[in-house]
């Protein structure tokens, strides 16, 4: 499904679906990486992964080499992912445990995480495991060690909340996953990287301006690639 | 002569005293100890401080430690979940302390422990509410967050194999945290499914060296069941 934004905001723009954006990131892998999906929209990417690309699946419980989900009544559920859900392991593929699972992120060793978010700083800091409300329960797993410990982090997110406020910020509201550590974002409406305070545009969503952008996105430089 | 086989999980905790941390194994339901976790209820035992990736799955395990009212403190990553019904209630009332850690942060403490480590530097949550308060300095290049051991009095585990040394290995991402809590306990209990004799372990696929281990249970395999995620309607 393609929704068109307001037209108060940008008449004739189609924004891409989840499932494009996805496909997108899956094109930006290149063959021979070892990725980790966060769990969420991310997931989606392994969906569009090439078969002529070899792109192997890290997830931080403790296991390289993942395969897609098995068939119903074939679950194993001491072979899950992250997200605890079912997952198979593809030849070649290992298990270690945690401390093992982390030096792999921490250590560099990683070379593409994609997380979604709540917000991301035109700096590249990034919020995505607490909203701040009072009433909430924080839970935030491995998403600090992941935003820092990849070679690359990517964000894949909606352009704007529900309310219509960009997510890309000059400043995060919410409370940080990490300070500095999103190198390029995904969305519905543009393809942004990130750099020097800055936004670079990669790619708009057909029909959309960079001026239209600049004034979805306020407080936030953005100029093309 | 070392023999570490105990006959039950009930007689290998026999010793859990009031207000001891207890370090259990497990991410989600995966490599849960959940025969331990119900000899734990058993001991009566009160006050303790539980670590573990989260805070329970559905009714059973972890979650049933709980929903009986022992545990005053957990240290975790990842409360929150799908089927976390019994910690989401105990906390909104109150009545358990959260303290929460960085993934990495919590295993590597614990490994930390396990190592004869007294702290490390690691970049992971600097900047971050859960960094707050706690030294920081610049190595390499990049603001760090000094991080402490983690130690336990006991740690509760469920491996694969294991004889009466108590070397173990473990099944697929069951393995998880097992490893690292049995180095970092003062006490380290661990179930099998399968107990054999000395040398059947593959030398070369012991992942746990017995000297990590103090007890050894054997009990029935059951199949790990599901948690932690939405099911599709």
């Amino acid at each position: 499904m393609t929704q068109a934004l307001a037209p108060s905001v940008a008449p004739a723009v189609v924004r891409w679906t989840r499932d494009q954006i996805a496909a997108r990131v899956a094109r930006d892998i290149p063959d021979g990486a070892v990725v980790n999906l966060g769990i969420g929209l991310p997931t989606a990417v392994a969906n569009h992964l090439s078969s002529d690309k070899e792109i192997v699946l890290h997830s931080e419980n403790g296991v390289i080499g993942m395969g897609p989900a098995p068939e119903a009544g074939a679950e194993d559920f001491d072979l899950i992912n992250a997200g605890k859900q079912p997952v198979t392991l593809l030849p070649g593929g290992c298990f270690f445990h945690h401390a093992d699972s982390f030096s792999m992120m921490r250590g560099g060793h990683l070379d593409v995480c994609v997380l979604g978010a709540f917000q991301v700083s035109a700096g590249g800091d990034l919020a995505n495991w607490h909203t701040g409300a009072a009433d909430a329960i924080p839970a935030v797993g491995g998403a600090m060690d992941l935003a820092i410990g990849a070679k690359k982090t990517f964000v894949m997110m909606d352009y704007l909340t529900k309310g219509g406020q960009a997510k890309l910020v000059p400043a995060c509201s919410y409370p940080l996953t990490g300070v500095g550590c999103v190198s390029r974002l995904y969305t519905d409406l543009a393809v942004i990287d990130l750099a020097d305070g800055a936004g670079r545009v990669i790619d708009l969503a057909p029909g959309l301006s960079l001026e239209a952008l600049r004034a979805l996105t306020p407080g936030v430089t953005l100029h093309l690639s | 002569m070392i023999n570490k086989i105990v006959a039950s999980a009930t007689a290998a905790l026999a010793d859990v005293r009031d207000g001891a941390t207890v370090m259990i194994g497990g991410f989600g339901t995966a490599g849960q100890p959940n025969e331990l976790i119900d000899a734990l209820i058993g001991t009566g035992a009160r006050e303790l401080v539980i670590v573990n990736n989260n805070a329970g799955n559905g009714d059973t395990g972890l979650a049933a430690l709980l929903a009986a009212g022992r545990v005053r403190k957990i240290i975790c990553s990842f409360p929150r979940q799908a089927d976390s019904h019994h910690f989401d209630a105990l906390y909104r009332a109150g009545r358990i302390e959260l303290e929460l850690v960085p993934q990495g942060n919590l295993a590597e403490r614990i490994r930390a422990a396990g190592a004869g480590i007294g702290g490390f530097f690691t970049p992971t949550g600097y900047g971050t509410p859960l960094a707050e308060g706690k030294e920081t300095r610049e190595i390499d290049g990049r603001m760090q967050v000094l991080e402490l051991p983690l130690h336990a009095d006991f740690a509760l585990i469920k491996a694969e194999q294991g004889d009466r040394w108590g070397n173990l290995n473990y099944r697929m991402t069951a393995r998880n945290f097992g490893p690292i809590m049995a180095m970092a306990a003062r006490t380290t209990v661990a179930t099998v499914h399968d107990l054999v004799e000395l040398g059947q372990i593959d030398p070369e696929a012991v992942v746990t060296p017995g000297l990590f281990v103090q007890r050894v249970v054997r009990v029935d395999r059951v199949a790990t069941s599901a948690g932690g995620f939405k099911h599709a309607a």
